[in-house]
């Protein structure tokens, strides 16, 4: 059937004050939503205690709860559980001072103290080897001892110690040739196996386990790995104390009421002291020094269930137990592992803590011993090396003397190291381990003493590298700041080997940052280039380097001052691996966009930075990832939003060209510069205040060719379709009608070339939703496009529907139906006399033609041809299948002309009873919209002149689902 | 499995003292009810002696005085023959441990060729077509303090070639001092020997200095006695070539069960020693010998 459509006649203006709220005058006394939050009664606290329920308690109270503040008072569970864990301050007053005392006391050390598992995997990283490494493991190593006791042993001992030969028979091995990664993994294994014997319930093979691994320690053969070896061997130990320890401790559950955690020894019962006992008592027996020691130590908290006094009493003898190893190395290690248990059980006990290392300055000449001279001579090692293994334990164990220690025992710790020939090794554990601050005051002195140190092979740029360390925490007193930097940098320009210079030098640029100027670290810089460029050395240094940048950025994000620190960018030259530039580039440009406030048109600055983000580009390539890609794009991108030349806008324009000549390969910042180009041409308009002069008038389409030659460039083809479509307003805007028509041109000869599915974050979705909401964009905007004189009437809407029309949509969608529906939308806006909307100095098609009878039939004919359409695709629903698309897409154009179409009109008005029948008439309809739909009808027909709307409601029958 | 029989004593050390009451439960479980002809526990404490091979030869008339000798025995009857339900059945139980006359109740003590042993066996006597159950339970015996204050004996002690006995070549010896004292030689059995022992100067490298303890068993009457001492353990004080003129701690637990009390009777004798024995590089093996005297406190 044939339908001639009539436009409902439109008073935009009016419509849209009967549209606008009902404005209320407000009533302040009254309950208001918005009003902010007043407590008249604090009831509050109580109320929160019961929790979450209480919120509808609380809404019968005068007071507003507002749920935010409900959780700041205590109820939530992160502080509930920070007041359980604070007794101090739940405690009473009375016994607040004992309470605090005894927790002063047994609590363990603050997170002040750097913990033992923050050092672990440096030492792991830094004492590695590649030679062989082997683990002798014995588990029947008693099996000879208890045969040679003889003939004499009764029967019954003998075949029961052979039962236990059988049982560890076959992990009797010796395992040789190990590769460092090897001989972790078997650690690890063994790890495991202690816990599973442990588990179930083999306790002597753990034991035995335990001891095996402890007799590693012994081991000094590849010395160079003894370090890490320690590390592992003492995690097993760990492991092992835990496990005793917990076992013992749930030996002691009362009742289900488990110990507190400061139990006295008078609760705990007599199974539990007893199997305790045992312990101590096996472990006294182990015949081998170190593996008595160690497994002692490991479980020295077992003390506390024996005696108060236990740990206070085993610590000395431990202590001075050390004192039977021969190997100095393996001595400091030993003492390393009983202050780490000593400070994790005991951390009251300071007189142990300083005995071991006073123990350690006397056995200290055995360093230079024959003993240990031979054994580098056999192994290969030279002194220094030998003397950076002693570093951790040392530093671990003048840690822990350290913390907390008052300045005069640390004067004496200092002192003590200078009497014995103020050896490099131990000034350089001073440094590591003593407060930055105590160091930093002292600064002068230390540099003197490093000076005249009788190094005996250790490294002195070792030395000064903790010393730089130290600066870089705490500040040293004012007037000696530049002598201290001239002293250290006297010696570290002198270092010959580039490694060694460049991990001294890398410290000391933090210190001179953060207290000089430019001037200084201008030097620096250029000393690091003077030392690092000969042989290519930097190739080798390149993380350093890197963290030397960090720090100068990190001190300096004043981008002038930066850029005219003049060795700045010769420095970043030396970044000549392409990964390690480009991340350079990214740290820099980081911090620009971080801490760049104004934008700027500072040439240097421009220039570098253009530099930077050049390098950034061009690492782009075929195997970029998208992530990567993503990164670049956006630091670039921040730039280029940061650059501004103020009101030369053409010099901006410029910018942006040289911009998109360099940037040609990351297609977000080809996007972010036709947006920045758009902005440009929108704020000339602003300055000119909509009248473009004739020079502006040319700057403007200038922009918009710029934008008009970069769009094709994208590949993604909606941010082509969307920016088209706002360059095109951004053009009509400025009055380049033409240059507009262009835009839009485009975009409706490239809407066919939209695929159907398209990858959105990785995942191919189906295009058809992007599509339809750029159409409805688009279409709304073809309002107020102006009709080009030369090109017929309504040409772009013609030509766009006809590009819908031949678009092959998915088979059993109903988008180009949809379409067409929101195109009557526009026909019929368009039919107004005045339009809803203006581009401000653009004349649209309403001035244009002034409601020329012609142009008001073109309009009908285009209406009529899509009204059609509409009904066939309607018609075509009708097989079983698609019933209820076809109710949802009739009641759709019902709407549509009840809010477009004029019902006096009385074909119009039967079509949308018919249409109002067809969504009804398979049941499909959803009656609660149906009869909002109806009473709508019957509210507006009360209105003036919609007096045939009472007529039409009469004529939809609402039919029930039944 | 069937009926179980176990004796279970209240002490978690199971350590008795002359005087005192030994008091337990003896648990039976079991899933259907128990016919038994009653239910008995005997105590027994006996010496055994045993001869080491080498002097069997020697000392034939042995073979009579070495049959173990009774320290105590008695028996008290439990339960009457009868049934007991299904089940876990608890049965209390106290035993004085009171030696008659003037006999003394020994400590405990496993050696090699003198045993001193304490048990408590519970009997439970069944019908012909059902096996006696027993069940055996080791309890250890502490004698009484020793009156009197122990006198602490310390001993000083210098090791040089010179004082040595026993070298073949006294010329090839490299040349060491080793000073050191004990505290005491007379240890109360429950506190750790201890003493200090510095290497003033050592020629050679010293690899290691051990502790060992000792036991010297007498067996014997009026005929003859035998005489061993063999290893009890070996404690390791010292790994390596140790700092000259450093003091090292001589520290060693005695250990349980395998030491106690000096012991002198008619029969035989317990005694013990320390070793203090330093190995050096070349392997010569230096040894010390201090008799202790223990007691118990």
């Amino acid at each position: 059937s044939y339908f001639l459509r009539h436009a409902r006649a439109r008073n935009y203006v009016s419509e849209s004050e009967m549209c606008k709220l009902e404005s209320v005058p407000l009533d302040f006394g009254d309950y208001h939503p918005l009003k902010p939050i007043t407590v008249t009664e604090s009831k509050t606290k109580k109320m929160t205690r019961k929790g979450s329920t209480s919120s509808t308690s609380s809404s019968s109270s005068s007071s507003m709860m507002d749920p935010l503040s409900s959780v700041l008072d205590g109820t939530d569970p992160l502080s509930l559980f920070a007041a359980a864990a604070d007794p101090v301050t739940t405690a009473s007053p009375t016994d607040g001072a004992r309470r605090k005392r005894d927790k002063d006391e047994s609590s363990a050390v603050g997170s002040d103290f750097e913990p033992w598992s923050s050092k672990r995997g440096e030492i792991l990283a830094r004492y590695t080897t590649t030679e062989k490494l082997s683990i002798n493991l014995y588990m029947g190593s008693e099996k000879g001892k208890a045969t040679t006791t003889g003939s004499a042993v009764s029967e019954k001992v003998r075949t029961r110690l052979e039962e236990l030969d059988d049982l560890e028979e076959g992990s009797q091995k010796e395992l040789l040739n190990l590769t460092q990664q090897d001989y972790m993994n078997r650690i690890e294994e063994l790890n495991q196996s202690l816990k599973d014997a442990w588990s179930s319930d083999q306790k002597v093979k753990a034991l035995k386990i335990v001891i095996q691994c402890s007799k590693l320690l012994s081991d000094t053969t590849v010395i160079q790995f003894y370090p890490s070896k320690f590390v592992l061997i003492t995690d097993i130990l760990d492991t092992f104390g835990k496990l005793v320890y917990e076992r013992i401790l749930s030996m002691c559950v009362d009742n289900r009421v488990s110990l507190p955690d400061n139990f006295s020894p008078e609760s705990v019962n007599d199974t539990a002291k007893e199997t305790c006992l045992n312990w101590f008592f096996k472990i006294a027996s182990i015949r081998e020094l170190i593996p008595r020691f160690y497994v002692e130590a490991a479980i020295l908290k077992c003390n506390k269930f024996l005696s108060k006094t236990g740990i206070s009493e085993c610590l000395p003898r431990l202590t001075s137990m050390i004192r039977g190893i021969g190997d100095p190395l393996v001595a400091v290690y030993a003492r390393a592992y009983l202050c780490r248990v000593g400070m994790e059980v005991a951390p009251q006990l300071k007189e142990s803590l300083n005995k071991n290392f006073f123990d350690f300055l006397l056995t200290f000449k055995q360093i230079h011993g024959d003993t240990v001279q031979n054994q580098l001579v056999v192994q290969c090692v030279e002194i220094p090396l030998y003397l950076t293994l002693y570093s951790p334990a040392i530093d671990w164990i003048l840690q822990c003397i350290a913390y907390h220690a008052p300045d005069v025992l640390l004067t004496e710790m200092m002192e003590r190291c200078k009497k014995l020939g103020n050896n490099a090794l131990l000034l350089n554990s001073v440094m590591s381990a003593f407060r930055a601050e105590f160091i930093a005051a002292r600064s002068m002195d230390f540099i003197a003493m490093i000076k005249e140190c009788d190094e005996s092979g250790f490294p002195k740029h070792l030395l000064f590298r903790s010393l730089g360390l130290n600066l870089a925490l705490a500040d040293p007193p004012e007037n000696d700041r530049l002598q201290i930097l001239n002293e250290a940098w006297k010696v570290i320009t002198k270092l010959k080997n580039p490694q060694d210079y460049i991990n001294c030098a890398e410290v000391w640029v933090e210190y001179t940052c953060r207290h000089f100027t430019k001037r200084e670290v201008n030097t620096v810089l250029a000393d690091v280039i003077k030392h690092m460029t000969p042989d290519r050395a930097f190739e080798d240094a390149y993380p350093q380097l890197q963290s030397i940048i960090q720090k100068v950025i990190t001190y300096i994000y004043d981008f002038a001052l930066l850029f005219s620190v003049e060795k700045f960018l010769p420095f970043l030259d030396m970044f000549q691996k392409e990964s390690v530039r480009v991340e350079v580039c990214k740290c820099i440009m980081e911090s620009f966009i971080k801490h760049q406030q104004e934008p700027t048109k500072d040439p240097v600055i421009l220039n570098a930075l253009l530099h930077i983000c050049k390098t950034m580009h061009d690492s782009v390539n075929a195997l970029t990832l998208e992530d990567e890609k993503r990164t670049l794009a956006t630091l670039i991108n921040g730039f280029i939003k940061m650059v501004s030349f103020g009101r030369d806008f053409e010099q901006q324009l410029s910018f942006y060209v040289e911009a998109r000549s360099m940037f040609c390969n990351l297609e977000p910042v080809l996007v972010q510069l036709i947006h920045s180009v758009n902005q440009l041409a929108m704020e000339t308009r602003r300055v000119m205040k909509g009248n473009h002069s004739r020079k502006t008038a040319a700057f403007v389409r200038a922009c918009v060719a710029f934008c008009f030659i970069t769009i094709p460039s994208l590949s993604s083809i909606f941010t082509r379709l969307n920016l088209y479509l706002h360059s095109g307003q951004v053009a009509l805007a400025n009055q380049c009608l033409s240059q507009a028509d262009a835009f839009f041109k485009a975009a409706v000869s490239l809407v066919p070339e939209v695929p159907k599915m398209i990858s959105v974050d990785g995942k191919m979705r189906p295009s058809d939703a992007f599509l339809l909401e750029f159409l409805c964009n688009f279409f709304s905007t073809l309002l107020v496009v102006p009709d080009h004189p030369e090109q017929g009437v309504l040409f772009l809407v013609r030509g766009l529907l006809n590009v819908i029309q031949d678009y092959t949509w998915e088979d059993n969608s109903d988008d180009k139906v949809r379409i067409y529906t929101n195109v009557l939308h526009l026909l019929s806006a368009m039919t107004q006399e005045a339009f809803i909307y203006h581009v401000d100095k653009v004349d649209s098609n309403d001035t244009l033609y002034g409601g020329d009878s012609k142009f008001l039939a073109e309009i009908n004919k285009l209406s009529e041809t899509v009204v059609s359409q509409i009904l066939d695709h309607l018609k075509n629903l009708g097989k079983e299948e698609s019933l209820k698309r076809q109710s949802q897409l009739a009641h759709y154009f019902f709407n549509t002309i009840l809010a477009h179409g004029d019902l006096r009109n009385n074909r119009l008005n039967q079509l949308s009873v018919n249409l109002w029948n067809l969504a009804q008439k398979h049941g499909f309809a959803d009656t609660k919209t149906m009869v909002k739909t109806l009473e709508y009808i019957k509210r507006r027909s009360k209105q003036p002149e919609m007096s045939h709307f009472t007529d039409l409601a009469l004529r939809l029958p609402l039919q029930s689902r039944t | 499995m069937g009926t179980t029989l176990d004796v279970r004593v209240k002490r978690a050390g199971k350590v008795y003292r002359d005087g005192e009451v030994l008091s337990g439960v003896v648990v039976i479980t079991s899933k259907d009810t128990v016919q038994h002809q009653g239910i008995s526990l005997t105590m027994e404490g006996s010496v055994n002696l045993q001869l080491s091979a080498k002097n069997v030869g020697v000392f034939e008339a042995f073979c009579n005085t070495a049959k173990p000798i009774q320290i105590i025995n008695s028996t008290i009857e439990m339960v009457k023959p009868g049934k007991l339900p299904s089940g876990k059945t608890e049965i209390p139980f106290e035993f004085p441990l009171q030696m008659k006359g003037n006999k003394v109740l020994y400590e405990t003590y496993h050696g090699v060729f003198v045993n001193i042993q304490y048990t408590l066996r519970c009997d439970m006597r069944r019908s012909l077509l059902a096996k006696d159950l027993t069940k055996t339970c080791e309890f250890i015996v502490h004698s009484l303090s020793q009156k009197g204050k122990l006198l602490p004996s310390p001993v000083d002690f210098t090791i040089t070639p010179e004082t040595l006995q026993n070298v073949k070549e006294r010329a090839s010896l490299p040349k060491f001092l080793i000073r050191g004292h004990l505290n005491s030689t007379n240890c109360v059995i429950t506190q750790p020997l201890t003493g200090e022992l510095v290497v003033e100067s050592a020629e050679a490298a010293v690899r290691s200095i051990e502790l060992q303890l000792v036991r010297v068993e007498t067996c014997g009457c009026a005929e003859g006695y035998a005489r061993d001492a063999t290893e009890i353990q070996n404690i390791q004080i010292a790994d390596g070539d140790v700092c000259r003129g450093l003091p090292i701690p001589i520290h060693m637990v005695f250990p349980r069960l395998f030491t106690c009390p000096t012991l002198e009777t008619t029969n035989f004798k317990v005694e013990f020693e320390v070793n203090i024995v330093v190995l050096l590089h070349d392997d010569h093996l230096i040894t010390e010998n201090f008799p202790l005297k223990l007691c118990r406190m």
